[in-house]
């Protein structure tokens, strides 16, 4: 339940310069996810909007009112900022049972005795972790580590949650658990929550908007779906999806009636309604054209505005079957559900929505024609 | 596209704001105060050694004219150019440097072989074994050369040794002098090499050796091809440790030197501080610790980047036995050898002393007595002017002295280190952190004799208008020697104890509301118990062993155990002396079992 505003926020490590006039908002009850490789500054946004890390340059607003000043020198400390945190270590106190650990914070902040003891069991009860109070943390698993530290962070009840990779020791069953159960906090708690990790799939599965980093910069910031439809430039088109966006080379040219392109994929000519604002070359100039593995339709049989393909390779897995395929020398994915067996080198033709391709200026790398997001495609 | 690093103009609020970040955070002002202290204790009576050396003492007016307090270079004159020169500083320099040399040759070899033998070979009764290898680095290193001359004495001393008593003619060369006090040493500091190289091997995963074997190299060719090179850095830096101590020592070197004439730097230097001039033994200890500074340089100079070496595959987990096959009875042998002459031999002979009448005569019936342990001046045999010990009001005294320094002494330092250990973790590669680390490393470059001739030097006379008083022949003064003189290893052991508190947990009570006393109290302080109560117990030995140190210090009133058993061994009192060091050897014994039940680690203990 609070609002956050980073101003040109620069941060630097000696000479390195780790965040570069980084300016965010983060609206009141999003799930904010900070997006991006190990090294780009996200960890650090997060411990500079704690309080652990104080940054040489800008200005943060909490809910209107200045928790940063780095002009004034001015840093409120972190007790005084309202929020808590949940480091990827969980540093829960070994010396310290669960529930001396959850109410550690509150006894500071000299709540009556019956006030900690509630709350305590509260976030006991809302992990499910409440037959554990008596253990110490090296008795816990590291789920339920997890689960303690969590519950330490929400016993006070923050206006702000901050969450340092809270899921990168866990095993992947664990972490689709623990997703599905911040997801759940996230609803019942109202709180806003900031998010860092590195990993897309939990960005695109618990957040409301995400802030995709590169090297102390921001490169996008956007809701989940628009970020994986229309990443804003290669580098994010590559990143977010597994499996990998397909990347094809082209040429392409503005007219009056839109923007033509021709590609292994075949001549398109895209309307001037879902071209970006990105300035637009004269004259002939080479793009990228990217497809998502799963908007490719592969036929059997040859229909209306379809493709000519041979299949490379074939890999069933269960629920979806990866198809390679040929087309004029290029190899791109495909992605169809269930299992499907082609033979290699089977002739077979494909149906690709020009309205869902992503068009890339090859020289500045950014999206100049959008895909189309449908209704179904956002969250109701 | 490098930008520029931002820089605000200095408004009043701005400044304000700054100065409140920097005082209202209670580890700033520790960090401050610390560095302060530090800087009192180590820097400045440094420096008020080095300016000693260069102004004329009212003593030495006679010699060099003008008046006392002038500037002059008769001091380094003296020990570098003067006629005396060669006497004074060049023949104890060679000395010190032979005696370092031979002790690195010997000892080094020595304690690598049993680190080697108790880690990795399949020798048995290594657990055993690993604790006893141990023992005889507990020996404080002055009672080591008592036991050498328990053995060794001849006639020129007056008293027999055990061997001359059996009739055995012991020249004077063995006796007494350099071959002795190598001997001795490398007894002594054979423990480096052991610890050293015995932590090195664990952290080595014994796969790399098995790569080696599978091959196809014989154990030889693993042995020096593959082991010896993963742990030459801790070899090489074992060295460099053996010769910066065995160059600064003073007691063995006093004990089995000084009755032949045989000076080495440290003893020399302390002829100096006690009979005069004494800023030319202020001078000749600022050689001793130009010399170990010069040493521990050039060793982080040659090995700094290969010390890196011995953490390679320090994932640990397995760890298979060589197997020694026909070479296990000899090796064994050689261990049972070194057991007995380090450990066995010198403690018996020691220990039987103490009941003789006449040492060196045989352990007949006649010859036995409890005098030199309970006896009164009216019973003695032979002449006498002291009761047996037990008797004697000295030794209570001392006992309480040592109990006393010890105690008090352990506990600030071992506090201290805990201290300075949290300041140059959480400082680490800011500039207070290195600061502070540097400085605490100081006094590790001095030996004991020019440490606390600086103290004697700087707290002699009050300062600050009285405000710190003269500490001359008080007891404070001789605590305050061996807390600083120990800093150097009870930080690094805080270091240690602190870097196992992962910062997070720190951050996390911050963030949990904690004050900086908050987190100190209820998440540092439970966490760091374990660690601190094996660094005390550790400086707690150490401080009892400690003779070199406060020797110069000492007086009848505020002496110790070890500075009373050098007195009677000085005076010929050898039966007495031997019962006081069995008596220091107990304590430090006791003391080292129960540290043993805290989980102390020897391997930390300097």
């Amino acid at each position: 339940m609070s609002r956050i505003e980073l101003q040109k926020i620069n941060k630097y490590y000696g000479d390195n310069h780790v965040l570069k006039d980084l300016s965010l908002t983060i609206e009141d009850g999003d799930f904010m996810t900070l997006l991006g490789p190990s090294g780009c500054g996200k960890t650090t946004t997060l411990r500079i909007v704690s309080g652990l890390e104080r940054p040489q340059g800008g200005v943060m607003l909490i809910d209107g009112k200045e928790a940063i000043n780095a002009e004034k020198a001015f840093y409120l400390e972190p007790s005084k900022r309202g929020l808590n945190l949940v480091f990827q270590s969980y540093a829960l106190w070994p010396h310290m049972t669960v529930y001396e650990n959850i109410a550690f914070g509150l006894k500071i902040q000299k709540l009556s005795r019956q006030e900690v003891d509630s709350r305590v069991r509260d976030a006991l009860k809302m992990m499910r972790i409440s037959e554990f109070e008596k253990r110490y943390p090296n008795e816990l698993s590291g789920g339920q580590q997890q689960r303690v530290a969590i519950a330490r962070a929400v016993a006070s009840h923050p206006k702000l949650l901050l969450l340092d990779e809270p899921l990168s020791n866990l095993d992947a069953r664990l972490r689709i658990d623990m997703r599905s159960e911040l997801l759940r906090l996230h609803q019942e708690l109202g709180t806003t929550i900031i998010y860092v990790t590195h990993d897309q799939v939990e960005a695109l599965t618990m957040s409301t908007r995400i802030a995709l980093f590169k090297a102390g910069e921001l490169s996008q910031v956007s809701t989940p779906v628009e970020l994986y439809m229309n990443p804003i430039d290669l580098q994010a088109a590559d990143f977010i999806g597994n499996p990998r966006i397909n990347l094809l080379e082209g040429t392409a040219q503005m007219l009056a009636d839109g923007l033509h392109v021709h590609s292994s994929l075949g001549d398109h000519v895209f309307p001037k309604s879902d071209m970006t604002q990105e300035e637009i070359p004269g004259g002939t100039f080479k793009v990228v054209v990217a497809v998502r593995p799963e908007q490719i339709r592969i036929e059997t049989a040859r229909t209306e505005g379809c493709l000519p393909v041979t299949v490379y390779a074939n890999q069933p897995a269960g629920s979806e079957t990866l198809v390679s395929l040929q087309a004029e020398g290029s190899d791109f994915l495909a992605k169809q559900l269930g299992l499907v067996h082609y033979r290699i080198n089977q002739q077979l033709f494909v149906h690709i929505p020009p309205e869902k391709i992503n068009i890339y200026n090859a020289e500045t790398t950014r999206l100049i024609k959008r895909a189309r997001i449908d209704a179904d495609d956002l969250p109701a | 596209m490098k930008r520029q690093k931002i820089r605000y103009p200095m408004t009043r609020e701005r400044f304000r704001n700054q100065f409140l970040n920097v005082v209202k955070n209670p580890f700033n002002m520790i960090v401050f105060f610390s560095l302060i202290i530090l800087f009192c204790l180590i820097v400045i009576p440094l420096l008020q050694m080095i300016a000693s050396t260069f102004t004329a003492a009212k003593s030495e007016i006679r010699r060099i004219g003008g008046n006392p307090g002038d500037f002059t270079l008769y001091y380094w004159r003296y020990i570098l150019v003067s006629n005396m020169a060669e006497s004074t500083l060049w023949a104890p320099l060679k000395n010190s440097l032979i005696v370092g040399f031979f002790t690195v040759l010997v000892s080094v070899p020595l304690g690598t072989v049993l680190g080697w033998l108790i880690v990795r070979s399949d020798i048995p009764g290594k657990k055993l074994l690993g604790m006893l290898v141990v023992i005889p680095y507990m020996i404080p290193s002055w009672c080591k050369a008592l036991s050498w001359l328990a053995v060794f004495r001849n006639e020129r001393s007056g008293a027999l040794g055990f061997l001359a008593g059996l009739g055995l003619q012991i020249p004077d060369w063995l006796a007494y002098g350099p071959i002795a006090i190598v001997l001795c040493m490398s007894l002594h500091y054979y423990a480096f090499s052991y610890i050293n190289v015995s932590s090195a091997l664990r952290s080595i995963n014994s796969e790399l050796e098995e790569m080696g074997e599978i091959c196809g190299a014989t154990k030889p060719q693993i042995l020096r091809s593959i082991t010896l090179p993963l742990v030459l850095p801790s070899i090489l830096s074992s060295i460099i440790m053996t010769l910066s101590k065995s160059i600064g020592t003073y007691g063995v070197a006093a004990n089995l030197g000084n009755r032949i004439g045989y000076y080495t730097l440290a003893t020399k230097m302390k002829v100096f501080i006690s009979d005069g001039p004494r800023n030319v033994g202020y001078a000749m200890s600022l050689v001793l610790i130009g010399l170990a500074a010069l040493i521990i340089f050039s060793n982080q100079r040659i090995i700094g980047v290969r010390k890196s070496y011995a953490t390679i595959g320090g994932k640990g987990g397995r760890s298979t036995d060589m197997k020694l096959g026909k070479a296990k009875v000899p090796l064994m042998c050689f261990l049972v050898f070194f057991l007995v002459v380090a450990m066995v031999m010198p403690m018996f002979v020691l220990v039987m002393e103490t009941f003789q009448v006449t040492t060196g005569n045989g352990y007949g019936l006649n010859n036995l007595t409890l005098y030199n342990w309970i006896g009164t001046v009216d019973q003695a045999q032979t002449y006498t002017s002291y009761p047996g010990i037990f008797q004697n009001s000295e030794f209570g005294r001392s006992l309480w002295n040592t109990v006393r320094l010890t105690f008090l002494g352990s506990v600030i330092t071992a506090l201290c280190g805990q201290f300075l250990g949290y300041i140059s973790t959480r400082g680490r590669g800011k500039w207070y952190g290195s600061l502070t680390e540097q400085l605490v490393f100081v006094p590790y470059l001095m030996s004991g004799v020019a440490f606390s001739t600086m103290y004697f030097a700087m707290f002699s006379r009050p300062h600050l208008g009285g405000l710190i008083p003269s500490l001359y022949g008080t007891f404070t003064l001789i605590v305050l020697t061996s807390v600083v003189k120990h800093f150097p290893f009870a930080s690094r052991s805080g270091t240690a104890n602190m870097m196992q508190i992962s910062t997070e947990l720190e951050e996390a009570a911050t963030i949990n509301g904690a004050s900086f006393w908050q987190r100190m109290r209820r998440i540092v302080l439970p966490l760091a118990k374990n660690g601190f109560v094996s660094g005390f117990m550790l400086t707690f030995i150490s401080i009892a062993k400690e003779l070199d140190l406060i020797i110069i210090m000492m007086d009848k009133k505020t002496q110790t155990m070890s500075y009373l058993a050098f007195t009677y061994s000085q005076e010929g009192y050898n039966q007495m002396a031997d019962a006081i060091s069995v008596c220091v050897l107990f304590f430090i014994l006791v003391c080292y079992i129960i540290a043993n039940r805290f989980g102390a680690d020897i391997g930390k203990s300097w």
